[in-house]
């Protein structure tokens, strides 16, 4: 990662400063009047499991919607294209919707407070403990990566330097989740998600006006970088050369399916939004009300890369004096004036925050109920969780400022924030899925599976793509490549460990594999929840066959 | 039921949000309310080197529209459909303890 240049600062005046101030006032106000609802260990973790699926859906996007993948997604916009539509439309929905219809009712059913606590009641101890210890170890270092990244962009746009930024961003992030606990957490994402609209709409207008509409900026873009650049699937055959580096098996696996299915149902930071949701209903709707969002986020996003693209050629490039990531600042620069563009300097602030606080509000939860309150200090009473789930949400975030400056060395954040995905996730998928749907897979399995899966994706990125014992073109496509890898890793030696070793008793294992039910899980549905619009399968359907719609005048 | 089933579930009856917490369409529609009177009177005083700069759009005149109209969308679906009140939480010891 680059700084980014010095002319991008912004020329903000006194308006843009007094709508951020009150933006920040507004999440502090919002953190200390949820104060008063937090009265368990459950309602600081997890909202009590009381709030409405419209509220966790759209927490369940904008957790996703962090300042990093705004940056970083128009950033590959302008760096590789049109073909940034695989992140959102292959790359997320099907992994949404997978979540919401097939694996919400054991996720809720069962109770789990969390993503690892759903391993222990599966698998063991040591496969618990191992993916607790690298969700923690994961957050941290990715709420650090938004932390860093939040500093640099701020210098740049507003010339404050880097240690006040980080001081005050960690700051108000510390003290809305330390008083509010997730339902501040989740409150301010919904308000970050509908500001960082305000911010996005208005920026894509005014670039596709400035270029001359769609068909001028895809005029210029084919003069510059030829046809393939506006196609989704353009030169992905396998064996052709495109920019992304990858084809259309890596994007359809890699991205698709592991990469994408890994982060979006089994990322904590993700999965706790729809745990706070109040029934099993708004649980399994929430992936699902957040996929609709989701899907046209990407406009938003790539068409300020493109239009960069447009703009300055040779962005990205050696003497431009400009890198990807600096897409959405420049056109903020060169088209906003005070006002609108003080909304957009408090929505991209907002989203770096909200970026860092799902991941702190995620890593609190883990490391008080997985392992502290199971392994270091147990069965003490609920107020003393409560006490120190506040003291670990502080001693996250000066952790987060610790480790802010491991992002230097990538150009592109999303690149690392992918490759950090692919390595802790991945394996986590595995496991997942192969004991939800495979009874026998034994106790023990758990753990083999996902040291494995983490450790052959490492070796594949780290051993095999950077020393170069295989040529692959490129970050993105050596991120696909580890996560199959890691997939592959983590299955086989899954099965082979089950081979050798004792399954679980079945009794054990109600709720928890697929073809079982948990005791106690059959709720009447609330009132209302049966209206036709609120269906799971119809939502979840309809989410897929759109995104499917999407790709066609991308990909004839 | 396991042990942690049991803890959730009795952690679940003792929780506060449903009861205590506030409705957050009262916060998104005061915000952009705000913002939305704000940018629009940026927008209606806009001055020629703005909208040049803004292609000659009015941005913020739109924008502030836009947002006003989000901000009282909010607040009259908050008027139509108050908060319902929460179950009432069935009786037992710990209810009947004196709130802190």
């Amino acid at each position: 990662m680059h700084v980014l240049a010095a002319e991008l600062r912004l020329p903000t005046n006194w308006l843009d400063y007094l709508i951020l101030a009150i933006y920040f006032a507004v999440v502090l106000g919002i953190g200390f009047a949820a104060r008063a609802s937090v009265k368990t260990s459950l309602d600081f973790f997890l909202s009590g499991r009381s709030l409405p699926a419209w509220v966790t859906g759209l927490a369940f996007v904008a957790a996703n919607l962090g300042a990093t993948e705004i940056l970083g997604m128009a950033a590959t916009g302008a760096q590789y294209g049109v073909a940034v539509v695989h992140w959102y439309w292959v790359g997320a929905i099907p992994a949404m919707v997978f979540l919401g219809l097939v694996m919400m009712p054991f996720y809720y059913g069962s109770k789990v407070r969390s993503v690892p606590e759903f391993l222990l009641h599966r698998f063991d101890k040591p496969a618990h403990l191992l993916s607790s210890g690298l969700f923690a170890f994961a957050s941290i270092l990715i709420s650090g990566v938004n932390l860093y990244a939040l500093s640099i962009v701020v210098e740049a746009l507003l010339g404050w330097p880097q240690w006040v930024s980080i001081v005050v961003a960690g700051f108000f992030v510390l003290a809305y989740i330390t008083v509010g606990g997730l339902s501040s957490a989740i409150y301010n994402e919904v308000l970050q998600f509908f500001v960082i609209l305000a911010a996005l709409i208005p920026l894509t207008v005014l670039g596709l006006k400035r270029v001359g509409g769609w068909d001028g900026l895809t005029d210029t873009l084919t003069k510059q970088h030829g046809g393939d650049f506006l196609s989704a699937w353009g030169g992905t055959g396998i064996g052709d050369a495109n920019p992304l580096g990858a084809n259309w098996l890596t994007i359809v696996l890699g991205l698709g399916f592991v990469l994408s299915f890994g982060y979006w149902t089994t990322n904590f930071a993700e999965v706790q939004r729809a745990l706070s949701a109040k029934n099993l209903s708004a649980a399994k709707r929430t992936p699902l009300i957040a996929a609709f969002p989701k899907m046209f986020i990407v406009f938003i996003v790539m068409i300020p890369g493109l239009v960069a693209a447009a703009l300055v050629p040779r962005i990205g490039l050696e003497g431009s004096g400009l890198t990807y990531n600096d897409a959405i600042p420049l056109l903020m620069s060169e088209l906003l004036p005070n006002g609108v563009l003080g909304i957009a300097v408090t929505g991209l602030l907002a989203a770096f925050m909200a970026g860092m606080a799902a991941n702190v509000s995620s890593f609190n939860t883990v490391f008080t109920t997985d392992i502290w309150q199971k392994y270091v200090v147990k069965d003490r009473e609920d107020r003393y969780y409560l006490r120190f789930g506040r003291l670990v949400t502080a001693i996250g975030v000066v952790a987060s400022i610790g480790t802010a400056f491991l992002a230097a060395s990538f150009s592109n954040i999303m690149g690392y924030l992918q490759t950090l995905f692919s390595f802790f996730n991945v394996p986590l998928f595995v496991v997942f899925i192969i004991g939800m749907f495979w009874k026998r897979a034994s106790v023990k399995s758990g753990f083999y599976g996902l040291l494995a899966g983490t450790a052959a994706a490492m070796a594949n990125y780290f051993v095999i793509y950077k020393q170069g014992v295989i040529a692959i073109p490129t970050d993105q496509g050596a991120n696909f490549v580890s996560a199959i890898v890691g997939f592959v890793a983590g299955a086989v030696v899954m099965v082979a460990v089950t081979l050798f070793t004792a399954p679980k008793p079945e009794e054990q294992l109600a709720g928890l594999v697929y073809g079982t039910r948990s005791p106690g899980m059959e709720e009447p549905p609330a009132e209302g929840d049966d209206a036709w619009y609120r269906r799971p399968a119809l939502l979840g359907w309809g989410a897929i066959i759109l995104a499917a719609a999407l790709y066609l005048p991308y990909s004839l | 039921m396991s042990d942690v089933q049991r803890e959730v579930s009795e952690l679940e009856r003792k929780s506060a949000t449903a009861a205590r917490l506030f409705d957050i369409r009262r916060i998104i529609g005061g915000l952009f309310t705000v913002y939305g009177i704000i940018v629009t009177i940026a927008g209606i005083t806009a001055s020629d080197a703005d909208l040049d700069k803004a292609v000659g759009v009015n941005v913020n005149l739109w924008t502030g529209l836009g947002m006003l109209a989000l901000g009282i969308f909010f607040l009259v679906w908050l008027k139509l459909r108050p908060t319902a009140p929460p179950p009432p939480p069935p009786a037992s010891e710990d209810d009947r303890q004196p709130q802190r």
